[in-house]
């Protein structure tokens, strides 16, 4: 019998994902929900991350793009996005991912319509990315849920956080 | 176990971690009533537990008995999910089953003091699904419960339902 633990990690977020949508009656605040739960996550993440993978500072966004996509994604969810569609000024970038482990065996309904299924991840890359003084905006752009021949995330730099308060939960 | 196999482990935990404070959190803000908090837990191990066993047993050898369901949970399911064997399986042979955990993963994190023992059944909830689904799934209906007498131990009780 072999099962990776991310099957586990797919199947506990569907259900968590139905249990929402039960909860909630509109499907914004399912998404903003998710945000708020991935938010926490990573703010925790961040700190098994940098211990298992040692890897160093960041000199600029590209690099950080580098080390989300090639060793984060690949450590916790198995897949390499591809990193594309860098903005002019190098602030903003696309992660393309071919494959979202999260929605394996999911089908939207058609009534939740504006549901973003995988919106936890959003949360989690900017809770994750805020423990290391980076404030990025993180959100879907294209969803094969929704039809997309991909699924596209967009993240964009905002501002390199100064100060080094504790973040507490939201 | 792999590094890979770990990490994923560690996304698992904070995500579970993160789903009971969550659903507390948004009961504590009126969307929803304390109580059922445990049941929403339960609810979501059952689906998830059904799940599993749904892409476990493709290929595994029909069980001979109830007691062989059991073991299997006992190994296979557990290490599977929680890494490490069940320690103890106790029956009384009418339908119940005890498993005990010496060192349940869901609740290593916590600290062991005394006073989060009163905390220890929402960190429990949804385990006690995860098996009652599987059971489920594989023919057995039962209900299960869960008790802590010292952290990081614990013991699961299963009563089969003759159907």
């Amino acid at each position: 019998m072999h099962l990776m633990s991310s099957e586990l990690f797919t199947l506990t977020y569907g259900a968590l994902v139905t249990q929402l949508c039960k909860d909630y009656e509109n499907d914004e605040d399912v998404n903003k929900q998710l945000d708020k739960m991935g938010y926490n996550i990573g703010v925790r993440l961040v700190e098994d991350f940098l211990a298992r993978s040692n890897v160093g500072r960041c000199h600029d966004f590209r690099e950080t793009a580098d080390v989300i996509a090639k060793v984060a994604f690949k450590m916790y969810l198995g897949i390499t996005p591809s990193i594309t569609n860098w903005s002019p000024a190098g602030d903003e970038f696309s992660l393309i991912l071919e494959n979202n482990p999260l929605v394996d065996f999911v089908e939207l309904p058609d009534n939740h319509s504006s549901l973003i299924y995988s919106n936890l991840l959003c949360g989690v890359l900017r809770g994750a990315l805020e423990m290391v003084q980076m404030a990025v905006d993180v959100r879907f752009l294209l969803d094969t849920l929704k039809g997309d021949g991909v699924t596209e995330i967009r993240m964009k730099f905002i501002r390199r956080i100064e100060d080094n308060l504790p973040v507490g939960e939201e | 176990m792999n590094k890979s196999e770990m990490a994923d482990e560690a996304l698992f935990l904070l995500l579970h971690n993160e789903m009971v404070s969550g659903l507390y959190r948004a009961a504590e803000q009126g969307d929803g009533e304390n109580g059922r908090c445990i049941t929403k837990l339960e609810n979501m191990g059952f689906r998830v537990g059904q799940g599993l066993i749904e892409r476990f047993t493709k290929d595994t050898a029909r069980f001979k008995d109830e007691l062989d369901i059991m073991k299997f949970i006992c190994k296979d399911f557990w290490t599977t999910v929680f890494k490490k064997q069940i320690d103890n399986l106790r029956t009384n042979h009418q339908g119940i089953y005890v498993l005990q955990d010496n060192k349940f993963r869901l609740l290593t994190q916590m600290s062991a003091g005394k006073q989060y023992l009163e905390h220890a059944p929402k960190y429990l909830a949804f385990t006690c699904g995860l098996i009652r689904g599987a059971l489920s799934n594989l023919g057995i209906k039962s209900i299960v419960t869960a008790e802590v007498s010292t952290m990081p131990a614990c013991k699961f009780q299963v009563m089969i339902q003759k159907m």
